[in-house]
């Protein structure tokens, strides 16, 4: 999804966006009549719309940094915040922003012999878990009530792998065979339910909750860390700051496309 | 009615030829404005004779208009309260710990039998009501077994019989609970539409749609249900459904993703598969974070004569031929000023306003609401539009609405208002036109003015 940001009068980012979601999710819990089951709807695309648009400039945050441990450092953080997000592909440009995470991630490995596959435990998703499995079994939520993030054994969550329009494709196994071509999952442009885990918990009125199986030690805390704004992320709190342009984001598919012919 | 004009006499109703006039206004005057009195529906009945408001206290008042004066048979009766109750009181739901709202969500009309008028009213929540209002003007006097005051006598005390006589009293108008539809929805019920058959209805909460028959509270049929399997594959809801004006097996229901579905229930029993699904693509130039809530339908509403409907969406209007799945015949914007406040309008709430829609008696001019107070209309026939506003300062009697204009660009010409001036606080959402006669009624959020034009 290109955001066209000229056309936004007022200074958004995404960031503040994000936050606002979650308030907004947030305060629904305690209003009168109930919660609003359509509101929360429209709150969660905004939602997803705001991160989509702040994990690409995150990734364009990395590129600039060009150091590969700080890299790693960053992939394992965001993956945590992440764990189901691995940028679904939604047309080929799209498709890109992923792969200098997995390409990031094997570090020295994958540029010195190409096809060696990068290693899952920096990245972990759901689609991963079982590279031969066509279901996704894990997801995260995050309970607004004990503000804990949690990973709930479920069904098959079609939408958040990052392959829910190809049946065709595996979705561990085109996770991993991304490097070799960066469309191997047919884009799908609708995902609406990739949004960020509270508005699952909070907007249902009946909650699956019988399959939560808590799983809290390598979960971080969410509230804390939109809270501050996602610099818990990173050390440099000043580059945060930055917005990133479109020629960083243009000049970081040549990056992968570089990095990919290793 | 003597002396109504028939709008097929006079074209359209657009703003060509027709000078719209303040008429009357209703409610409170001062701006601290109680949550209970805010209006959340208007709804003429078929005559037109009958105007009815409901409000977030769980008030209906209904308006009746005066018949015409025989003094002057120019000027159009005025309407007048009629009758008011109580129609929904402040609920709890104790099974899932819900305050439920009494606000009246929505007022349906039903069409003329018999000398009583009946209209269904729902909540945010729960229930459906059929409220029956008829009106007494007799007595009856002289009853044998009981006194005057009602006490029975004992009838060894009755030596003669007579026989009890109807005689005149003040007009009352009652308004009794004659059904009641409960509990057949787990969502917030967002739309009633009566058949045109007068004998089934539907409701529609967010994922549901019901059919009722009118008769039996006890049971509903499940017509439409969009509920996935798991709630987090949740990708839209339901926001408004319309039987369809004449085809009794024909309705409509629109989504928060800007499609609206047409079913036949000669089809199936249950209505999942759609008939015909109404959609225009997306403008990727328009592309933004709030794309999805822009696109959100708020309103529905077939034209009277069945082969048109409209759909309002947050920026605009769009009228679709029945016919054209594939894109709308007609687009209007309502306030495209706003598209680039989109994310000031997030966060005070007000994107996610709902606006409706109404068409005038021959479906050539449409109606819907804004913010500041103003209205628009679109005269579908002159392609011409205009903006007027509702206010206590253009309330002298048949004073002429004055066209307002917003200045979008850098320089702002005299008596226009610039954007940054509008009062976002001040919205028409609810709107509506008489079904036969050019008289308009609009709420702002706590008064119901009433426009109608100029006779000469």
């Amino acid at each position: 999804m290109e955001v066209d940001r000229g056309a936004m009068e007022c200074a958004v980012d995404a960031q503040s966006l994000i936050s606002m979601s979650l308030m907004k999710i947030h305060s629904s819990r305690t209003q009168r009549g109930g919660i609003k089951l359509h509101k929360n709807l429209l709150v969660s695309y905004v939602l997803r719309n705001a991160r989509q648009l702040y994990i690409k400039e995150k990734y364009a945050e990395i590129y600039r940094m060009q150091q590969y441990e700080e890299v790693m450092a960053v992939c394992s953080g965001i993956q945590e915040l992440d764990p189901l997000e691995p940028l679904e592909p939604q047309g080929a440009e799209d498709a890109e922003p992923e792969q200098p995470v997995r390409a990031a991630g094997c570090g020295e490995e994958s540029r010195a012999a190409g096809g060696r596959e990068p290693e899952p435990p920096y990245y972990r998703s759901c689609c991963m878990e079982d590279q031969f499995s066509q279901n996704c079994n894990k997801t995260t939520v995050l309970d607004l009530d004990t503000h804990v993030v949690t990973t709930v054994e479920n069904g098959f969550l079609h939408q958040d792998c990052c392959c829910a329009a190809a049946p065709q494709c595996a979705p561990g196994a085109a996770a991993r065979k991304r490097k070799v071509d960066s469309a191997a999952c047919s884009p799908d442009a609708e995902e609406p339910s990739d949004y960020t885990a509270g508005r699952k918990r909070l907007k249902r009125e009946e909650c699956s909750g019988a399959d939560c199986s808590p799983d809290a030690s390598n979960i971080s805390n969410l509230i804390s860390i939109f809270g501050s704004g996602f610099s818990g992320l990173l050390s440099r709190q000043a580059d945060l700051e930055q917005v990133c342009s479109k020629q960083a984001l243009a000049s970081l598919g040549a990056w992968t496309r570089a990095i990919v012919a290793f | 009615m003597a002396g109504k004009r028939k709008l097929s006499e006079r074209p359209g109703g657009g703003s060509s030829d027709v000078q719209w006039c303040f008429s009357q206004v209703k409610g409170a005057m001062d701006d601290d404005v109680a949550e209970a009195d805010i209006i959340s529906t208007v709804e003429f009945n078929h005559t037109g004779e009958l105007l009815a408001t409901g409000d977030k206290g769980g008030r209906v008042v209904i308006f009746q208009q005066e018949p015409e004066s025989k003094n002057q048979p120019q000027c159009r009766g005025e309407y007048n309260v009629y009758s008011t109750f109580q129609s929904h009181e402040p609920e709890f739901d104790y099974l899932k710990s819900l305050e439920i709202e009494e606000k009246i969500n929505k007022i349906r009309w039903l069409p003329q039998k018999n000398a009583a008028q009946f209209l269904l009213s729902t909540n945010a929540d729960k229930t459906i009501k059929l409220w029956k209002i008829s009106e007494r003007d007799k007595r009856p006097e002289g009853y044998n077994l009981k006194e005057e005051d009602g006490r029975y006598r004992d009838p060894n005390s009755v030596t003669t019989l007579r026989v009890p006589v109807l005689r005149p009293m003040d007009l009352m108008v009652e308004a009794s609970p004659r059904r009641v539809f409960a509990n057949a929805h787990t969502y917030h019920i967002n739309s009633i539409s009566v058949n045109s058959d007068h004998e089934t209805y539907l409701s529609a909460d967010d994922l549901r749609i019901n059919l009722w028959h009118l008769e039996i509270t006890d049971r509903s049929f499940n017509i439409v249900d969009i509920k996935p399997a798991n709630m987090e594959e949740l990708t839209e809801v339901i926001t408004a459904a319309e039987f369809h004006p004449d085809q009794c097996n024909t309705f409509v229901y629109s989504s928060s993703k800007g499609t609206i579905r047409l079913c036949d229930m000669r089809a199936s029993a249950l209505c999942d598969q759609h008939a015909k699904m109404f959609e225009e693509p997306e403008d990727p130039n328009n592309r933004s974070f709030f794309s999805e809530i822009i696109s959100s339908i708020s309103d529905v509403k077939f034209s009277h004569s069945g082969r048109y409907m409209m759909t309002r969406d947050y920026l605009s209007v769009k009228i679709w031929d029945l016919n054209m799945e594939t894109r709308p015949v007609e687009t209007y914007q309502v306030h495209e000023y706003l598209r680039s406040k989109l994310c000031s309008l997030y966060e005070n709430d007000c994107i996610f306003d709902k606006f409706e829609c109404c068409w005038n008696g021959n479906d050539s001019v449409v109606m819907t609401g804004s913010y500041n107070n103003f209205f628009r209309m679109f005269d579908r026939d002159y392609r011409q539009d205009v903006t007027f506003e509702a206010s206590r300062e253009n309330s002298k009697p048949r004073s002429v609405l004055k066209p307002r204009k917003i200045s979008t660009g850098g320089k702002r010409k005299k008596d226009e208002i610039s954007v940054d001036s509008l009062d976002f606080n001040k919205k028409i959402l609810h709107t509506a036109w008489h079904p036969l006669d050019n008289i308009i009624a609009v709420a702002t959020t706590n008064n119901l003015y009433i426009f109608q034009d100029k006779l000469n």
